[in-house]
């Protein structure tokens, strides 16, 4: 039932007052044991970097466990609590940094296994509701060809825009552009 | 770790919103969305585990102070000091409780205190504008701050928004999130506004406006607007969510 939903409007370009926190990039501290950073920049259709963005992601902890009442397979051993949460504005040359743990696999109701991933909502100036996409882990190349989300993306260039790579020499640390329009556009879903 | 078999994992579902109820992402009478606007399809996401859970945040990100925008600073800021309350509620009429509302908005004369701001209007030193809450147990919340005033901006020769608070909700899903805005009844400015007027269907853009409460309003110390705001449901009535699986 959709009746009376409350309709989305734009974050509109002073979002920087009301939304970023001072720990939001902080899923974990920094120099946690396994803490990787997922890094990116945010472009425009004219492929300008977007300075008025906020990036929020959400996942499962490294088990790929939520903390939350409605996953029935209930609360993750140990209750460590893990925030789970991101959320980093974009600064002007439109780059973002999320320092998290690597999120686990998680099954899933059709008796796929889905591949580690993050959900990604990317709030801006001229975006009139949120947009949302996945973040993949190229190193997961075994988990993510069997992921339904991925198999569903017939495109292969367009598939590869969902996927994070290390940066050279650096294991624990990806990159993940998004592209709102145009050349190399990001996946979008509709959830 | 012991993995349950798939066939235990009995996730809720949260229905999409109609047809005209959330703006079009491409909607050319808010110059903005031009450049900004995906050109590709929308690729349907089923909802599982990490859709149907989401962040949980709430009486740890907010003090008792951050509702109040009025006494954030020494003085008290200028202008009609309001109340602004209501429910967070799902689609199926379940408030929903312990959730974090975050909200920003201009000052008086319609400037924000944001440096990307040039209106020529004046900054409040008494006011920032910004303000957190989390919903009771039966899903209201409650601000105290100033009415915002109607600002220009350069979408259009002689382009005002009409006075408006932003607001940002997380409800208990990912599938819930929610940042929109707030208006005032009777605004003049709501026929020349192509973001208010982005939502397609009329009663859904209705839902944006808040009404004027003199119930609510306090005597002698400020007027009172209610708005409720509805996240997106399961389609289950309350009753049968509790028979259910869980």
């Amino acid at each position: 039932m959709s009746e009376g939903l409350t309709p989305s409007q734009t974050v509109g370009p002073f979002l920087g007052m009301g939304l970023p926190w001072p720990d939001g990039p902080y899923v974990v501290a920094e120099g946690t044991p396994g803490a990787i950073t997922i890094s990116g920049r945010l472009f425009d259709g004219a492929g300008d970097p977007v300075p008025d963005g906020l990036i929020e992601t959400w996942q499962a902890d490294p088990a790929g466990r939520f903390d939350h009442p409605d996953d029935p397979r209930g609360a993750p051993a140990g209750g460590t609590r893990f925030r789970a949460f991101g959320r980093c504005p974009t600064e002007e040359d439109g780059s973002y940094r999320i320092i998290t743990l690597r999120p686990g696999a998680l099954p899933s109701p059709d008796g796929a296994a889905e591949a580690p991933h993050l959900d990604v909502s990317v709030l801006a100036r001229g975006l009139l509701d949120r947009v949302v996409t996945r973040i993949y882990f190229a190193d997961q190349a075994a988990a993510n060809a069997a992921d339904p989300v991925l198999a569903g993306i017939a495109d292969e260039a367009r598939r590869a825009t969902l996927i994070a790579t290390a940066e050279p020499g650096n294991a624990d640390s990806y990159r993940f552009d998004i592209r709102l329009q145009g050349d190399g556009e990001t996946v979008f879903f509709d959830v | 770790m012991t993995t349950h078999p798939p066939t235990d994992l009995r996730l809720p579902n949260y229905p999409r919103a109609g047809r005209g109820v959330h703006p079009p992402l491409d909607s050319p009478g808010y110059r903005s969305t031009e450049l900004r606007a995906p050109h590709q399809p929308l690729v349907l996401l089923p909802q599982r585990l990490t859709e149907i859970t989401g962040p949980l945040l709430g009486p740890e990100r907010v003090t008792a102070a951050d509702a109040d925008l009025t006494r954030q600073h020494p003085g008290e800021p200028l202008g009609e000091r309001i109340v602004v309350t209501g429910r967070v509620l799902d689609s199926d009429g379940r408030p929903i409780p312990d959730t974090l509302l975050e909200v920003w908005q201009a000052n008086a004369a319609g400037r924000y205190h944001h440096k990307v701001d040039q209106h020529p209007a004046p900054l409040d030193p008494n006011f920032s504008g910004v303000g957190r809450a989390v919903t009771d147990s039966e899903g209201r919340y409650r601000f105290i701050t100033i009415k915002p005033g109607s600002y220009p901006w350069g979408n259009h020769y002689n382009a005002w928004r009409p006075a408006h608070i932003h607001f940002s909700m997380f409800g208990r899903a990912f599938t819930q999130r929610l940042v929109t805005q707030m208006y005032f009844p009777d605004d003049p400015l709501f026929p020349y506004d192509p973001i208010f007027n982005s939502i397609p269907d009329e009663k859904a853009r209705q839902r944006l406006i808040s009404k004027f409460s003199i119930d609510l309003t306090e005597p002698d110390w400020a007027l009172a607007y209610t708005w409720d705001i509805v996240l997106r449901g399961t389609g289950q009535t309350p009753l049968e969510a509790q028979g259910g699986a869980r």
